[in-house]
């Protein structure tokens, strides 16, 4: 088994430094930086949502509120309180965990579906406070934002700088799920998915564990929103919207809930195909997604990533 | 004469149509706390059926030239069969995983619904006539009643009352709820389980096709009418207590009235005070209003 | 467990595919038009596909090309998400070399769009938005107000209806950006024509049922009802009227509508309400002709923006045609010599703040009876001219314009 487990680790760190060669070498090659752009902050928000439920097996439905948060607060802090980048960005963060600090002390007593249902309405109400606030510009949405310069010194404006800096990001954010997971709190976080109630036996203040692990999610998701306002340069109410939280829910099903790389594979996925395909189809494209998110309950449950570990491990068992 | 400053025709009148409202808001979240209930899915797809029920009623009058005494009976019949579908093929796959997976399927399935008919019809909706029968108004004294809001009031609380009945009442509605609780036990017992649940989402099914036929003459028929709705009745349905069926009821009712009041003194917030009321309730009484802890 | 990578590369670079166009093809010989607006949404009917058809019928009537380069025209559906909108947008000018954007329904992506355009500096005519803030406070040099905004619907239909004795109004105002802003405008007018606003309630975007607000409006005993609501909004809220006997005591006015709300809720519904618009298929001999093509098109009648989506792409090319280029700021400044003279306005011209300065019509829907062919909707009760029915230069907060 020793053998087979280093023949994936090896596979895994090959696949790996592909796949940051795509993605460094992405404007050069021909692909337009804003959908990599988008895309990669989609995929930041969907391994935090995965940090959630692939890793500690809590389901929130209402995850869109937090990047939503995040993104009107980055917004109006970089437009209006000509907050620099980073400093935007930090705020947003924290406004989102903040959100999510709150929701979580409210929805964390509860499990499963009661918690699934209770994230949403709670997002529903954060939904409805950027609906009424006037500073997120309600429908119209809050826009103009700039991007100023990092640190005082780095232009964003250029599309290319810009790409790099957003890259660099989302690496910490993956890296730093890896090593979560892999760290002894991650362990208990698994040991809380697989049996709560055994955690609990064992001594564990399980709600503490989880009220962590949903902070840490909703900030990252935070994180995702903040960027994401700073390249397209606005906020706006389908950000926070339930349609999004069931987005992210599929974007980590289909590329494979629990694995690192999957919601990446995910995110890229519907972005891509919802930029692709809506010229082509128009609205057809959430009858696309409803077909996807069936099959993938039914057939597919796995995801790409996972289908592919799964295989690669029979594989190695023969 | 004022009530917080507000006339007590003008108040009177608000309860009466929160009245009204209510009576939908307590047969749609009845179908579905019967299939929560029973079989322990969370149906995302309700509003869907609850908008394709609207549909099957406008086509059968606009294509067919059937009534809409008709379509009260042939709709829900109609997507109730499509509900059974729905179980056989997709649903029945899930019951031994997570609940997490129905809710996904269920929810992708609205998706897809939701898309098919707005490529079929017009989202800015059609237009279903009041039947005969039931146009005009009351004058109540403190405020004009059209006939079909009093109609839907009427009906909607019958078959309330009465699905209640069957369910808790009934021997059908016992082995309905023995079979969901200890489906071997009661396969046992020569009683035909499966079929039993095939038929009970079905059942869920058709209730919300009955409400959609009932709302169609009220609001514009369009595809997005279900899932305007569907968080609302979500959120009635866990305040109630998922399980439970007189709580969905009640508490449809009771949120009716709760969001007319607040139309009256701050409108805005009309569309959010039941998930207000949902954090207060889980807050206090985790499992709802009438729930028990699963 | 480390996972394997080598799927997540060759998935990304196949998916990114999907999403990243070839290499960006330069508009050297092509003069390439965008469309972006809601096609499959709440306002597809008013706008939508038949909107597009309408531009491609005016580049057909050109012979598909100008100044001896083709015409090209892409078509998006923004879903009325102006992250959407503004993302298309900046995509067709980065990668597609669109020379040339017009802007569809919903005020929320005619923001966000004009934003892009101004950033890339190129043409922008917004033609299905109505916030009047895109020639307001948020006036660019490359934009277009071509069709309407709340401003003149309001200053359109409030005078006239205070005239006719409706003086005291009740709105109901769906709560969001566009609503509140045209009940304020609404309310401007109506103090200043000697009316008075005796209350107004704000409904939820997208409200199933607007009884509740309804009675208060009644209890109100208001004259007039003013609807700043639009699309299904209104059709709602004028059903549930009629179903309340909201219609015998009170004259609904309905701030924005179309012929086609007009059309989905029937004669019998909508008799009497008065409604401001930029044009009406049936008002003269040109029009007719041009709706008639229309109509053999699509069985149904072009609403003002569809013909202003004709006039305005036609506008453009004229432009193009008169400079022999398809040069951002020349174009714009050439739009801005020339006047609009075609069966959608006469006389029409581009204002320093950048609205298309044209007349406005009150409109009144008839009676069953009166109306004698199908569509056959409306009286015009008055004209507003153009010069009266925008924002003034002292109200307008317009840097570009003082």
């Amino acid at each position: 088994m020793n053998a087979a487990a280093d023949k994936l680790s090896h596979y895994s760190r090959i696949g790996l430094w592909v796949g940051l060669a795509i993605l460094l070498a992405a404007p050069f090659i021909g692909l337009y930086p804003i959908f990599m752009m988008t895309a990669l902050c989609f995929a930041i928000f969907a391994c935090a949502f995965n940090l959630l439920l692939g890793f500690t097996g809590l389901l929130s439905f209402g995850h869109a509120a937090y990047l939503g948060a995040a993104a009107y607060a980055t917004g109006w802090l970089v437009r209006s309180a000509h907050l620099s980048p980073e400093l935007g960005v930090l705020a947003g963060t924290l406004v989102a965990a903040l959100c999510g600090l709150v929701v979580g002390l409210i929805a964390i007593r509860r499990q499963g579906i009661y918690f699934a249902m209770v994230t949403l309405a709670m997002a529903q109400m954060i939904y409805f406070v950027f609906l009424q606030a006037s500073f997120t510009g309600g429908e119209d949405g809050l826009q103009g934002v700039p991007r100023g310069a990092l640190f005082g010194l780095l232009p964003l404006a250029n599309d290319k700088v810009m790409y790099y800096v957003v890259l660099a990001v989302f690496v910490a954010v993956f890296l730093f799920i890896i090593r979560i997971v892999h760290s002894p709190y991650g362990q208990v976080l698994k040991a809380i998915r697989e049996n709560e109630a055994r955690a609990v036996s064992l001594g564990y203040d399980v709600d503490r564990y989880k009220l962590l692990a949903f902070v840490l999610s909703t900030a990252l998701a935070g994180l995702a929103g903040s960027m994401k306002t700073l390249v397209v340069g606005f906020a706006s109410l389908t950000d926070a919207h339930w349609s999004l939280s069931g987005e992210v829910v599929l974007m980590t099903l289909l590329g494979g809930m629990g694995t690192f790389a999957g919601p990446v594979i995910g995110a890229f996925t519907i972005i891509g195909l919802q930029n692709f395909l809506a010229d082509q189809v128009g609205s057809w494209i959430n009858v696309i997604i409803g077909v996807i998110f069936v099959v993938c309950v039914v057939a597919f449950r796995k995801g790409f990533v996972g289908e592919l570990i799964a295989w690669l491990q029979r594989r190695q068992g023969h | 004469m004022d009530i917080f400053g507000i006339p007590i025709q003008a108040f009177m009148g608000q309860l009466m149509l929160g009245l009204v409202n209510g009576s939908f808001y307590a047969m749609l979240s009845l179908g579905l706390a019967v299939i929560f209930g029973l079989l322990g899915i969370v149906n995302f797809a309700h509003g869907a059926l609850y908008m394709i029920g609207a549909y099957v009623a406008y086509v059968l009058l606009d294509r067919f030239g059937i009534n809409y005494w008709f379509a009260l009976v042939l709709s829900p019949i109609a997507v109730g069969a499509l509900g059974v579908v729905i179980e056989r093929t997709l649903l029945k796959r899930l019951y031994k995983i997570d609940p997490i997976y129905g809710l996904l399927l269920t929810f992708g399935l609205a998706l897809i619904a939701e898309g098919v008919f707005r490529y079929w019809f017009d989202v800015s909706g059609q237009s279903y006539p009041v039947p005969d029968l039931l146009q005009g108004a009351t004058n109540l004294g403190f405020m004009v009643l059209p006939n079909y809001r009093a109609w839907v009031v009427v009906a909607s609380l019958t078959v309330c009352l009465g699905t209640w009945f069957v369910i808790e009442r009934t021997r059908l509605g016992a082995y309905l709820r023995a079979g969901t609780e200890n489906p071997a036990l009661v396969q046992a017992f020569g009683i035909n389980v499966p079929v039993m649940v095939m038929l009970t989402y079905g059942a869920g099914a058709g209730l919300a096709a009955l409400a959609g036929v009932l709302a169609a003459p009220v609001i514009q028929v369009t595809p997005l009418m279900g899932s305007n709705l569907i968080i609302v009745v979500f959120a009635v349905v866990v305040i109630g207590g998922m399980g439970s069926i007189l709580g969905s009821i009640l508490t449809g009712l009771a949120l009716g009235l709760i969001e007319g009041l607040t139309k009256v003194f701050y409108p805005e917030a009309s569309s959010i005070v039941v998930f207000v009321i949902m954090a207060i309730v889980l807050m206090i009484r985790p499992a709802g209003l009438f729930g028990k802890e699963k | 467990m480390k996972l394997t990578k080598l799927t997540a590369a060759c998935a990304v670079a196949a998916t990114t595919m999907f999403g990243a166009s070839a290499q960006a093809q330069i508009s050297g010989d092509v003069i390439k038009i965008g469309f972006i607006t809601d096609l499959s949404g709440l306002y597809a009917d008013i706008d939508g596909p038949a909107g597009a058809e309408a531009i491609k019928m005016a580049i057909a009537d050109l012979g598909g090309a100008v100044a001896g380069k083709k015409i090209e025209l892409l078509v998006a559906d923004h879903q009325n998400k102006p992250d959407v909108a503004a993302a298309k947008a900046r995509e067709w000018f980065d990668q597609q070399g669109m020379d040339m954007l017009i802007g569809g329904t919903n005020s929320g992506t005619g923001l966000a769009m004009a934003k892009v355009a101004l950033e890339k500096k190129k043409p922008y005519l917004s033609i299905g938005a109505g916030s009047s803030a895109l020639t307001n406070d948020q006036c660019s040099p490359y934009t277009i107000h071509y069709a309407y905004d709340t401003v003149a619907l309001a200053k359109g239909t409030a005078p006239a209806v205070v005239k006719a004795g409706g003086k005291s109004w009740y709105f109901l105002t769906a709560d969001y950006a566009f609503g509140t802003a045209l009940q304020a405008d609404a309310t401007t007018a109506v103090t200043k024509s000697g009316g008075s606003v005796v209350g107004s309630v704000r409904a939820p975007l997208a409200a199933s049922d607007f009884s509740s607000f309804l009675l208060q409006a009644q209890s109100s005993k208001a004259q007039i009802l003013g609807l700043a609501n639009a699309g299904g909004d209104t059709i709602n809220a004028v059903k549930a009227a009629n179903e309340f006997g909201l219609t015998k005591t009170m004259k609904l006015a309905g701030l924005l509508m179309f012929i086609n709300d007009v059309h989905s809720l029937g004669l019998k519904a909508t008799q009497g309400m008065y409604l401001t618009d930029s044009w009406y298929w049936n008002q003269n001999a040109e029009t007719r002709a041009w709706s008639k093509r229309f109509f053999d098109k699509f069985k149904r009648m072009p609403s003002s923006l569809q013909a202003a989506d004709y006039s305005a792409a036609q506008f453009y090319l004229a432009a193009v045609k008169a400079i022999n280029s398809d040069d951002g700021e020349k174009t714009m400044e050439q739009m801005r010599k020339s006047k609009v003279n075609d069966m959608y306005a006469k006389g029409g011209y581009i204002r320093a703040d950048g609205s298309m300065i044209h007349d406005m019509y009150l409109m009144q829907v008839k009676t069953p009876e009166q109306s004698t062919t199908p569509w056959d909707y409306y009286n015009v009760v008055a004209t507003t001219k153009g010069e009266d029915a925008f924002l003034t230069k002292a109200e307008s907060k317009c840097a570009l314009w003082k």
